[in-house]
């Protein structure tokens, strides 16, 4: 049985054009910086692909700056801006980061703050998972001397929120504070120009979009400049060096150029199956709790692939766990995360306690779902609830790390 | 068009492409994801670690993924060095790659470090006697190559690492030149960390690895999801792993049967045997003559100018460099060369020729010849 896949901001299957365009250049030779023909010809497929994607991104083809990973663009983008801004002016200390970034940004700016001398002021959401403008407000005009940067994911991975990057961008602008933008869940499933949003930086991921794991890239304004991270050979501008991955490039840029040409129609469609999803959930389970923004019309005030719910009574590796079992692949959260039985930070500052942050299930949508997918879901649902309910708050995490099929060769 | 760049970066291998087709199309999961396409994933990850570890006989846990050799030696020597609360002292030789050098020169720039350069001899091969004599009670980390990547010679790295054994020191060897050559894991039990890149032994570009002591403290130079046991976080690339692990394995299998061990030594002899007559030296071989790999041969022509014998080239079908990709495009003579004391002038003349050992005898007899066709062509023989 093919298993009904509702985990895509885990990972998403790549698009059969990336697939294409990936293997096509995987059957060619040539290091993009070297100098004879396929050289040469390895370097035009990189510049074609960062033209490309530059154009899917709203941003210039010199913006685009490509990376191993969504990981690694935060972490480029938070040292490099957090290091150069700092070492411009020394009063420059403190990061302003909403409490409910991803690891890659939260980890970051942790590291930064116990070995750079760095001060983190977190921001507070609401409890549907957006930032309080006005707490970012009093905490940009208190003393905007002594802001380094500000960091804020355009959407979040669990809940799906979308932020009001619009807003932030404009109230750090008046100070000139640079404004660092997590896109890996946005990019793709929201339009998005880098042009015109104002951020001085912004991550996005292959993997998320349908393009291959293993790449992503940061757009980089032209007029910002940024200490790096990995030094070498001076690839990339000199801030990210590494011998240029002309295929996973391509695969990459066909994801974006695709998923954007189709950005209205698709995510009109996810929305609405997601409507389905969660109306489905609501009448199988009365008590499960929604999460987030709702999107009753599909205004992009959330991810239109993401539905999230808490479960009462259940542990939610247990409803994975079950889920699994039947067939459907959910998650607890976010990937990173999953298998250790923590309560989700995102959850924990909506509001939640930590027994209703357990029971967190998440499903995500993306372009290999189809209505039959959310069917089975809804279909399956209340005997794995029963179960899990049954299995009660133990979590069975061995059992479950333990579970998988083999992998064949 | 025989490609002889292998040093850049070589193609795909068959073998490898096979084995991870499957994990492009449908094994897509995230490894970190707990349902069965999670587990598979995993799988597949933990298949990868486990081949690298018994190629390089060394622990599953000693093992991390990155994205290439660039990175792997960033983290060494970055993650070891700020990791380990010693001394600030860093010792390199004069002919390594960029990644390495410009790690120990952020180091020295940003955290305070003392950063020291070995020399190298004319021959392209570390002097030990120098390299001992800058050691010191507070040396952090040294870094020696096992294999340059300009010139082919392989360094002592035994040697190297006795030396910096005795003054305590944590020893980082950068393995990317050497894995398509030598028994990497006879390398792998002298040193704390090795790096090893995917896209120059037959596997993906954006993927590789470092061996590190699993012990050690390691500073990680990407900080997030905490994978890799939080030495290196970010969504693990499971196909760019199985690649590396594959073609590290497939590496390993050839250099144990010697394949083409030879095809150096003729290429060497055929190019200097016709080009050197008549008493003069219109070709000289660059780099030690046995300390070698066979799979990089490099010459100066003395009597050409720049680039012309890689044009020429290029025009008879051989695809062949000056030497490092990085570099490529630079008008500054290469470090390396001048390190051996050429001057910048006959370092200008360089040519690099560099194979794997899945290079067919017939493309080795014919670039050989091209070589000494194009050099008498253009100095008017
Ligand atoms: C919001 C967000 N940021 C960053 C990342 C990390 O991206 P990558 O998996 O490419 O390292 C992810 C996904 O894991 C994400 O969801
Ligand atoms: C000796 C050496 N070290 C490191 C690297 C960098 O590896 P990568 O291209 O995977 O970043 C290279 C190749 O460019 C190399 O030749």
């Amino acid at each position: 049985m093919t298993p009904i896949y509702l985990d895509h901001a885990a990972t998403t299957p790549m698009s059969s054009t990336a697939l294409a365009a990936m293997t096509h250049e995987l059957a060619q030779t040539g290091n993009p910086s070297s100098l004879h023909g396929a050289g040469r010809r390895a370097h035009r497929v990189m510049e074609e692909s960062r033209e490309r994607l530059a154009a899917a991104a709203g941003a210039h083809a010199s913006e685009v700056i490509f990376t191993s990973g969504g990981t690694e663009s935060d972490n480029l983008a938070l040292k490099g801006l957090y290091w150069n801004r700092n070492g411009a002016d020394a009063r420059r200390t403190r990061i302003l980061v909403p409490v409910i970034e991803h690891h890659a940004v939260l980890d970051t700016a942790a590291w930064l703050e116990a070995h750079e001398g760095a001060q983190i002021t977190w921001l507070p959401v609401d409890s549907d998972g957006v930032i309080d403008q006005e707490v970012l407000e009093a905490e940009i005009t208190a003393d905007p001397g002594s802001i380094a940067l500000l960091t804020c994911m355009w959407a979040n991975n669990e809940v799906g929120s979308v932020q009001p990057i619009a807003q932030i961008v404009a109230l750090a602008e008046e100070h000139g504070i640079p404004v660092h933008a997590d896109a890996v869940q946005a990019f793709t499933a929201l339009p998005i120009s880098f042009a015109d949003s104002g951020l001085a930086t912004m991550a996005i991921s292959g993997h998320k979009i349908g393009g291959p794991v293993g790449i992503g890239a940061l757009l980089v304004r032209r007029d910002i400049v940024l200490t790096p991270v990995q030094h070498g050979g001076g690839h990339e501008r000199a801030l990210r060096s590494g011998t240029l991955n002309a295929a996973s490039a391509a695969g990459f840029a066909a994801a974006a150029t695709e998923a954007t040409a189709n950005l209205a129609a698709e995510s009109q469609r996810l929305a609405t199956l997601r409507d389905t999803l969660i109306a489905g959930v609501r009448q199988q389970i009365p008590e499960a709790v929604f999460n987030g923004t709702a999107d009753a019309q599909h205004t992009g005030t959330r991810l239109p692939g993401n539905a999230h719910f808490t479960f009462p009574g259940c542990e939610g590796d247990s409803l994975l766990f079950v889920l699994d079992m039947l067939g459907v692949h959910s998650s607890t959260g976010s990937a990173c995360t999953a298998g250790v039985p923590r309560p989700s930070h995102v959850l924990l500052a909506m509001g939640r306690d930590e027994e209703t942050a357990r029971g967190a299930q998440r499903f995500t949508l993306g372009h290999s779902t189809g209505p039959e997918d959310v069917e089975k879901l809804v279909a399956a649902l209340p005997e794995a609830y029963a179960r899990a309910k049954k299995a009660g708050m133990a979590a069975q995490v061995s059992s479950i790390q333990t579970a998988g099929t083999g992998f064949s060769r | 068009m025989i490609y002889l760049d292998a040093a850049a970066t070589t193609p795909v291998r068959q073998n490898v492409l096979d084995v991870i087709i499957p994990l492009l199309t449908h094994d897509y999961g995230n490894p970190s994801s707990t349902h069965q396409m999670g587990g598979s994933a995993k799988r597949a990850l933990d298949y990868a670690r486990e081949t690298a570890a018994k190629t390089l006989g060394v622990r599953t846990g000693d093992i991390v993924f990155t994205s290439g050799g660039t990175e792997s030696n960033n983290l060494a020597i970055k993650g070891l060095a700020l990791g380990t609360p010693r001394g600030k002292h860093l010792l390199i030789s004069a002919i390594e790659h960029p990644s390495v050098t410009e790690a120990c020169h952020y180091l020295a720039k940003h955290h305070g470090f003392d950063l020291d350069i070995a020399p190298v001899d004319a021959q392209g091969i570390l002097d030990l006697e120098a390299f001992t004599a800058l050691l010191r009670p507070d040396t952090t980390l040294v870094s020696v190559m096992a294999v340059n990547n300009e010139v082919g010679t392989i360094q002592p790295i035994a040697e190297v690492a006795a030396a910096a054994r005795a003054f305590g020191a944590l020893v980082h060897c950068d393995g990317v030149q050497g894995a398509g050559w030598l028994e990497m894991a006879g390398i792998a039990a002298h040193v704390d960390a090795l790096s090893l890149s995917g896209h120059k032994i037959g596997g993906l570009k954006g993927a590789g690895l470092l061996m590190v002591r699993g012990k050690l403290p390691l500073e990680p130079l990407v900080h997030g999801g905490g994978q890799e046991r939080e030495r290196r976080s970010g969504t693990e690339n499971v196909a760019g792993a199985v690649a590396t692990a594959t073609a590290l394995s497939l590496a390993a299998e050839a250099n144990a049967t010697g394949t083409a061990e030879g095809y150096g030594e003729h290429f060497i002899s055929t190019v200097l045997d016709g080009l050197n007559t008549e008493g003069r030296i219109r070709a000289r071989l660059t780099g030690d003559a046995g300390r070698r790999i066979p799979g990089i041969v490099s010459f100066v022509f003395p009597e050409t100018g720049g680039e012309t014998v890689l044009l020429e080239l290029e025009r008879r079908g051989v695809v062949c460099s000056s030497g490092s990709a990085c570099a490529a495009g630079s008008t500054d003579p290469s470090h390396v060369l001048l390190a051996m004391g050429y001057d910048e002038d006959t370092a200008h003349t360089a040519v690099r020729l560099s194979f794997t050992r899945t290079v067919k005898e017939a493309e080795i007899a014919t670039s050989a010849r091209a070589v000494v066709a194009a050099v008498q062509a253009i100095a008017g023989v």
